[in-house]
């Protein structure tokens, strides 16, 4: 069975999650901040009863920040019993993955390099294929 | 253990259920190999754990239908009707017994022989499977329970939670559209139901206390054993629930609490002989419900905290004033346990340091919202008691707001709220910092704003100040724009990467489903720098009593001295302040003097006597002799918390504080009497004690002391004489003449043949020091 991928975009870029990884898709209401959090952290948001850890995509990837208002899409990550959102510019599609992800040889530039697993062929494309628990994680994660 | 039998009861009963289809299939097929087998390892797991409990019939019934199934298998015997009856009737026997066991029943145990000689196929015990099928006792009660994932329970407190918030959105639609009483009813239904179903859920969440007692039996006795002590252990209340997470926040502190009374509560058997107590100890934990409360006390009988001995070493530590000592009650004193880095164990021993870890019992405990007590009588036992609320994670908070963000704290915390522009409160800037005085209290003030970064949109006398007592820490007032409303909060842990900022505590939701961040209220006092680390902890126990309460102040007077510098002494040593001519002031007999109202005082603050003009003078006291101090201008008169950063080496100028954002420098008055002493016009002769310099033990410690015995104190150098001289046992140099010379030792243990004392034997300094006071005196 081929895995199952999300294809959205971040930066700028095509990327891709592992569909399993992925909890739901959602559009952020409304954004809680969390001041003097890590850096990635965008604030609390809620989905139902669940708090949900907002991530800013870009600031992970040390890239900015997101711009504020305008409705925020995200996917939702469960990990380590906690529920985090990634923000994201737009989530494209789900689709199968034509073949297995390979090892990427050059290097990706600052940032990228830290999140992604490999490349994948997936809707007509390489993609970059990106682990969220790393993007969720932030860049002090990976320095320490 | 008796956790244990739960999952043996569970176990067993799961694999009955499994095993009811086969039994079913073997009745029918004898012959099935499949289904023997599957029978056959059933009794025999059963017997296994039979073994560990202590479960004598249990295991005399598994083992027959073992041994009778293990003659089929090996084909020493044919499955017939007769033996199907028999291992069912055995295995039914076992379904019994073991509800029982969690029923707390009897089960008739005279036929269990029966049993057992239908198996070995006696004929005698042909009637029994009639004798089964007689009707059960209708008095049974039925086992109704099931075993579930705590996922499952997790995603239903989920959902539940999910209806609440449903529910509350609802209800502020139905108050704005128009009144409809059919609506209102149904709505009113509904939110009983919800309600009902929360209350169900949050019961599931709780857990029998039976398991974090569970663990003691073993720990008692391992340590008892350790420790050559005899202890008897009484735990009472098991049945008692709390929320699963809770128990395991208990888990820790409890276990600390149970081995220290263990290692420094409970004597040794020949100690307790002594005090003619019995030779084995009592440890008693009980636990019990009280309101919304969980109470849970560990009493033992041993020798009891000795209050006075934390006392004596929380003074000798610094951490608590003479005047506060004068005022402490006994239970003040026990309660000293808690308090970071004090032991009475005079010897940390490898099971626990009582006190070692006391205050991060309490901080633990705090933490969930409860409070821990101690209760001791000397000779008689301690007894601990911890109150915790009933479940972890409906936390009782306040709601403030800043810049238009709510945030909860706990209400555990609070102590008081205020106005800030409130006729009971004034707000000072010392430095970059701001200091409330709230009816004479003076505490440090944190801007919720300006920790978190934002903007403020009330004006300080707008906002509301609450005060809080964080676990472990001091009051702080914390100043917020708003406070709105005391809420239940369903609390949930912050994601890693929101708890860095070390001042959350969880998070929350709000009636309207947005999110809220819980504050940490020691989080806070750590992030706004105001709580004790270990460093300044260190500070504190080296600095005098005095010093030690960071909060404490002193009416300074502000002044600008000869040289320019902003000096400050306090207000209490300042006797008056006048002008003298130019002429008063004369170098003679080697010093500086200065005659003044028809006496000569030395002086101080000037290098050489003014050639013309005036000078101004602050003449000092300290009761007994004067000194004049010259100086330029007055600034000032403030009441100020000193954070003094003492001078490297003794002398005039103690050290250097900040106050009003203004570098100042603070005299010290103890070196200007020393070092004008032989000038210093004393009214009455006093005693004069020789202290060694720069030992900061002696300086800051044994000081206050002397002087507040009536010594006056002078530095123990070369010619100078003195009624007694104080040495450290260690560095003994005799270059100071003394009718009596006091050796004082920083180790508790004498060296051999000396007659020094140990710094911290306070009776013993004590009568050292009155003899010396009484022959001074005499001899002035």
């Amino acid at each position: 069975m081929a895995e199952l991928l999300l294809i959205a975009r971040l930066a700028g870029r095509r990327i891709a999650f592992p569909a399993s990884m992925v909890e739901a898709v959602v559009e952020l209401e409304g954004l809680t901040p969390a001041p003097r959090a890590a850096a990635h952290v965008a604030g609390l948001s809620a989905l139902r009863s669940r708090v949900l850890t907002v991530i800013d995509g870009l600031a992970s990837l040390e890239f900015g920040r997101s711009g504020e208002g305008g409705l925020r899409e995200a996917i939702v990550v469960p990990w380590d019993g906690h529920n985090y959102a990634l923000m994201v510019d737009e989530v494209e599609d789900v689709v199968e993955a034509v073949a297995p992800p390979t090892p990427i040889k050059a290097p990706l530039g600052a940032g990228w390099d830290r999140v992604a697993i490999g490349m994948v062929e997936a809707g007509g494309g390489l993609i970059l294929l990106v682990d969220p628990h790393l993007l969720i994680a932030g860049p002090a994660a990976h320095a320490a | 253990m008796d956790e244990l039998i739960n999952d043996f009861i569970a176990e067993t009963r799961d694999m009955l259920q499994a095993l009811s289809g086969a039994i079913v299939v073997w009745e029918a097929h004898p012959g099935d190999r499949e289904r023997l087998d599957e029978i056959f390892r059933f009794v025999h797991t059963v017997k296994g754990n039979c073994g560990f409990f202590d479960l004598p019939r249990l295991e005399l019934l598994s083992h027959a239908a073992e041994g009778a199934l293990a003659e089929v298998r090996a084909g020493g015997r044919v499955a017939d009707t007769r033996l199907v009856n028999a291992v069912l009737a055995v295995i039914d026997r076992i379904g019994e017994l073991v509800q029982a066991l969690e029923t707390g029943e009897n089960v008739a145990s005279e036929d269990d022989e029966q049993l057992i000689a239908a198996l070995a196929g006696n004929s005698a015990a042909e009637a029994v499977p009639e004798a089964l099928a007689a009707p059960e006792p209708e008095s049974r009660k039925a086992v109704r329970s099931i075993r579930l994932s705590v996922d499952l329970l997790d995603r239903m407190m989920n959902g539940v939670s999910d209806a609440v918030l449903a529910r509350n959105e609802l209800a502020r639609r139905l108050r704005d559209a128009p009144r409809d009483v059919a609506v209102e009813t149904a709505f009113e239904r509904v939110s009983a139901c919800i309600a009902e179903i929360r209350d169900g859920i949050t019961r599931t969440r709780m857990q029998r206390i039976d398991s974090l007692f569970s663990g003691l039996p073993r720990m008692v006795r391992d340590l008892a054993a350790e420790l050559g002590k005899q202890v008897r252990l009484e735990a009472d209340g098991g049945d008692v629930e709390l929320d699963r997470e809770m128990i395991e926040m208990i888990r820790d502190p409890l276990t600390h609490i149970v081995r220290n009374a263990i290692d420094h509560g409970i004597e040794s058997p020949a100690d307790r002989a002594a005090a003619s107590k019995p030779k084995a100890g009592t440890l008693r934990v009980s636990a019990r419900q009280a309101g919304n409360q969980i109470l849970i006390e560990v009493a033992d009988d041993g020798r009891g905290i000795d209050g006075d001995a934390l006392l004596r070493k929380a003074r000798a530590a610094g951490l608590v004033s003479a005047e506060q000592a004068d005022r402490m009650t006994a239970a003040q004193k026990t309660a000293l346990v808690f308090m970071p880095s004090l032991s009475t164990a005079e010897e940390v021993t490898a099971i626990s340091g009582r006190g070692v870890g006391m205050d991060v019992v309490r901080a633990n405990i705090e933490r969930i919202g409860g409070v821990v007590d101690v209760d001791s009588k000397l000779n008689q036992g301690v007894r601990l008691c911890i109150r915790v609320p009933l479940t972890l994670t409906i936390i009782p908070a306040l709601t403030v707001s800043v810049d238009g963000q709510v945030f909860a704290i706990p209400r555990s915390a609070i102590d008081e709220i205020l106005r800030a522009g409130g006729a009971t409160v004034r707000i000072d800037r010392v430095g970059e910092a701001e200091v409330a005085t709230i009816r004479d209290r003076r505490v440090p003030l944190v801007a919720l704003a300006a920790l978190l970064g934002v903007e403020t949109r009330a004006e300080r006398a707008e906002q509301k100040l609450i005060l809080l007592k964080p676990a472990g820490g001091d009051v702080y007032a914390l100043a917020v724009d708003g406070v709105h409303d005391h809420e239940e909060l369903v609390v949930k842990p912050a994601a890693p990467a929101v708890m860095a900022a070390g001042l959350y505590a969880g998070t929350t939701l709000a009636d309207d489903g947005s999110p809220i961040l819980l504050l940490d209220p020691s989080g806070v006092a750590k992030c706004a720098g105001i709580s004790f680390d270990e460093s300044e902890l260190e500070r504190a126990l080296l600095a005098p009593a005095a010093e030690a309460e960071a909060t404490r102040e002193t009416t300074l007077l502000l002044f600008r001295a000869l040289s320019g510098a902003c000096r400050a002494v306090p207000v209490a040593l300042v006797e008056r302040i006048e002008d003298v001519a130019a002429e008063a002031v004369r170098f003679s007999a080697g010093k500086l003097r200065v005659a003044v109202g028809g006496r000569i005082l030395p002086l101080a603050g000037c290098e050489a006597a003014p050639a013309t003009g005036k000078l101004r003078i602050l003449r000092l006291t300290d009761g007994v002799g004067e000194l004049a101090y010259g100086f330029a201008e007055v600034i000032d008169i403030r009441a100020v918390a000193l954070d003094v950063q003492p001078a490297p080496a003794p002398g005039e100028v103690a050290g250097v504080a900040l106050i009003d954002g203004l570098q100042v420098e603070t005299l010290d008055p103890y070196w200007l009497f020393a070092a004008h002493r032989d000038a210093v016009e004393a009214s009455e002769a006093q005693p004069v004690c020789a202290l060694p310099e720069g030992d900061p033990w002696m300086d800051n410690m044994l000081r206050p002391m002397l002087e507040s015995l009536g010594y006056r104190i002078v530095a123990a150098r070369d010619g100078v004489a003195a009624d007694i001289l104080i040495q450290s046992a260690e560095a003994a140099d005799g270059t100071a003449s003394a009718a009596q010379i006091l050796r004082i030792r920083s180790r508790p243990e004498a060296e051999e043949g000396g007659d020094s004392i140990y710094r911290y034997d306070r009776a013993g300094l004590l009568s050292a020091l009155s003899r010396g006071a009484v022959k001074g005196g005499a001899n002035g």
